[in-house]
């Protein structure tokens, strides 16, 4: 076991940003839905665009994280080992079996991870952010006289994002639960909050712990630049 | 170095977000400021009538006053011989039908029903003299009645049954002399009490409106802006802006919230996109009614029990008349939430002669156009009034009954109490055809609730309409509503993935613990 350092800065504050404003954003949008009241709905509607507008900015900034860390490659699906994954929640966790897939700082996500993430980047939250943008600027072009631009009913918009939305609400219950099954209970909640985690070593350590080697190189140059 | 620069640009974004929040801008007069310095600026007349000769010879005549107005005024008679005021209808073009002259003469309504045969009575609202033997001179300039709408003495007064004539202890040399500017009294006294008696037919026009407090209307507060009727209603060339749908059918015309307070008054974008399919009174007037009762049914078929062969009339506590002999059944109500219905500022009407295709459902007599889907129609309140009123089931028309007349045997209702007699009357002074059978079916009329405008406070809020149960737009179900709609499949659909997934975790965390108990067991 070695500790090593996953989930950077950014990713951290990305990651529980992203967790408090979605399930803000459940709340408030199942208040205006009716399915329950705590604000009121006037407040809920503010709060829950204003939480919308929040969470847009921050996703601005991931996608920008993402691409220029060269992150987004952690996102793209596999078909290597789903099965053995599959085995492993189903039947192996209950045995103490080991994970199949061992977690390294290059490649953080299981496969169902993978493709479950890749879901929700691609579709789930595309679609849920097109709905809500439609959503809160709806009927505006027919305002300003843009008769073909007009949607003529709220209906579509209103009930795709509900849809989209009960997904990501499935999801968030299941990513809470499935938290639980790392290493030790507590180590992947540790992890996100820490940002470092015990990973197993694997018989590629060696090619990792080259690369490794090549990006502590730039931190210690940073913590030079500091200590000068 | 990263986590600093990553730092300081968090914090720049955190401090330009607060700053933009709450920075008001606060050195902008709103529009709401402009419209309360506009009209805070009263009206003063630009000559003092009480100075002019020609209104100092001594009257024996309304009609000679009228004579004087018009030696100085002298081209105002043809305006107002051109007004619906004094004309009593509207030419309008109705679909279906081409131009009608829509007006009290052929409309029907679901209160005293109409004015055929009643003239004399209902001459006590036209602006004219004269109109005495069921037939009005429309021609003669001096019958027409300047001072009913321009008396700022407050003591001008038609005098009942004589035809439009006021009443004959007035002092017409000092109502003369003190002309001006049409106030909130001189509509009143006609339009608060339509239907014969304070607030019967609108519901939002009552004598409380004379001098109102600002609970019951916010523009016409006698302690705040203190507006009057003609500041809204404005008039060119004595066509008053602004009519009621009882008599009238086109979308022109109309007097509306948004010529003074424009289709975007609200600092919330989210509000102002309702004004698009959302009237300004839908949420701006949230009861109507507010202080005095007005009528919500009117029950004519019960009309004519007689105690000791004399007609009688029953008050509830609240001393609203409960049952009258000559009219029937009354149902009265306060502080009432109106209805809502899509308008797109086109009606049609119920009129005279009419056929009547189905008598099974209410015939409403003059239904509103108007949907979702169609961009000019928004949602309005509306008072709807509930009748049941006599009909000839053989030749399928509403019935005119003549309801007034001076003595018995003459046919009229309200001396003779014989359904029969009167509609046979009624119908032959309407020069339509009658079987001789008398029934009574439901109808119902649209008023369109415009006045009583609530204090902001006091507006809808938002989750009246916007909740799934008893909402106030619970009947208009042509549009999905958030907070009210939804789909039962994707609900039902999303719920039982979400159940599903709870009841997944449980066993699956409940095997977990057993496996591990398990496996701590077999270690011991």
């Amino acid at each position: 076991m070695r500790r090593a350092y996953v989930y950077k800065a950014f990713e951290r504050f990305w990651h529980w940003m992203q967790a408090i404003l979605i399930m803000f954003l459940a709340f408030t949008g199942f208040e205006i839905h009716g399915s329950l009241s705590f604000f009121g709905f006037e407040d809920a509607v503010k709060y829950h665009n204003i939480a919308a507008s929040a969470l847009l900015i921050l996703i601005a900034f991931a996608i920008f994280w993402h691409l220029t860390t060269g992150e987004w490659r952690q996102y793209i699906p596999t078909s290597r080992n789903i099965k053995a994954q599959l085995d492993y929640y189903l039947f192996g966790i209950f045995r103490n079996a080991p994970h199949p897939v061992k977690k390294t700082v290059l490649s953080k996500l299981n496969p169902l991870q993978k493709l479950v993430y890749f879901g929700l980047k691609v579709l789930v939250i595309p679609v849920i952010v097109t709905s809500g943008l439609l959503y809160m600027f709806y009927r505006y072009p027919q305002r300003h006289g843009v008769e073909g631009l007009n949607i003529e009913s709220l209906q579509a918009v209103a009930l795709v994002h509900t849809a989209a939305a009960f997904l990501l609400a499935v999801f968030i219950i299941a990513h809470l639960y499935l938290i639980t099954t790392g290493t030790t209970v507590l180590s992947n909640l540790r992890a996100m909050l820490t940002g470092y985690e015990d990973l197993e070593e694997e018989a590629e350590e060696k090619e990792e712990e080259a690369i490794e080697e090549a990006v502590e190189e730039p931190a210690e140059e940073i913590s030079s630049i500091k200590n000068f | 170095m990263r986590k600093i620069i990553l730092l300081l640009s968090a914090a720049c974004i955190a401090a330009l977000a607060v700053v933009g929040t709450l920075k008001k801008k606060d050195h902008e007069e709103s529009a709401l400021e402009k419209l309360r310095e506009k009209y805070s600026v009263k009206h003063s007349p630009s000559v003092d009538h009480s100075k002019f000769a020609v209104l100092k010879q001594k009257f024996s005549s309304p009609q000679q006053v009228t004579g004087a107005c018009i030696s100085c005024h002298n081209e105002r008679h043809t305006e107002v011989m051109k007004s619906n005021h004094w004309n009593w209808e509207r030419e309008e073009y109705v679909k279906g039908r081409g131009i009608v002259y829509l007006g009290k003469k052929n409309a029907i309504n679901n209160f005293c029903i109409g004015v055929q045969g009643n003239e004399q009575s209902c001459a006590k609202c036209h602006i004219g003299y004269g109109l005495s033997g069921g037939e009005m001179n429309y021609k003669d300039p001096n019958n027409i009645d300047c001072l009913v709408c321009h008396d700022n003495t407050e003591t001008y007064a038609k005098a009942n049954e004589k035809g439009g004539a006021p009443d004959a202890s007035l002092d017409l040399n000092n109502i003369a002399q003190h002309v001006g500017r049409p106030e909130r009294s001189n509509c009143g006294v006609c339009h608060f009490f339509g239907g014969g008696g304070n607030n019967v037919k609108h519901g939002d026009l009552d004598k409380a409106m004379f001098q109102p407090s600002r609970e019951v209307d916010v523009h016409m507060a006698s302690e705040g802006a203190n507006m009057q009727c003609v500041d809204c209603h404005l008039t060119d060339k004595h066509n008053i802006s602004g009519k009621l749908y009882s008599l009238s059918s086109m979308n022109h015309n109309r007097v509306t919230c948004e010529q003074c307070h424009t289709e975007n008054p609200h600092e919330s974008e989210v509000l102002n996109e309702h004004t698009l399919k959302v009237a300004c009174q839908t949420c701006h007037i949230s009861t109507y009614a507010k202080a005095n009762y007005t009528k919500k049914s009117w029950d004519w078929s019960a009309a004519g029990k007689l105690k000791n062969g004399e007609p009688f009339i029953e008050e509830d506590s609240k001393g609203n008349d409960t049952y009258m002999s000559i009219k029937g059944k009354f149902v009265w109500g306060k502080e009432l939430k109106p209805e809502y219905i899509w308008f797109n500022g086109n009606a049609t009407h119920y009129l005279l002669g009419d056929k009547i295709k189905d008598t099974s459902a209410p015939l409403m007599l003059n239904p509103f156009a108007g949907n979702y889907k169609d961009t000019e129609s928004k949602i309005i309140p509306v008072k709807i009034h509930r009748a049941r009123q006599p009909f000839d089931p053989v030749n399928m028309l509403l019935i005119q009954p003549k309801l007034y007349a001076e003595n018995k045997g003459e046919g009229a209702f309200w001396k003779d109490f014989n359904w029969q007699k009167s509609a046979e009357e009624g119908m032959k002074e309407a020069g339509l055809p009658f079987s001789g059978r008398v029934s009574f079916m439901r109808t119902e009329s649209n008023w369109p609730v415009n006045h009583m405008v609530a204090t902001k406070e006091n507006a809808v809020k938002c989750n009246e309409c916007h909740t799934r149960e008893n909402g106030r737009l619970a009947a208009l179900n042509d549009f999905y509503m958030p907070g009210r709609n939804y789909s039962s499949l994707i609900d039902g659909l999303g719920k039982f993935l979400l159940w599903a997934t709870l009841l997944a975790i449980l066993v699956h965390g409940g095997l977990r613990i057993a496996g591990s108990l398990k496996k701590k067991g077999a270690k011991q």
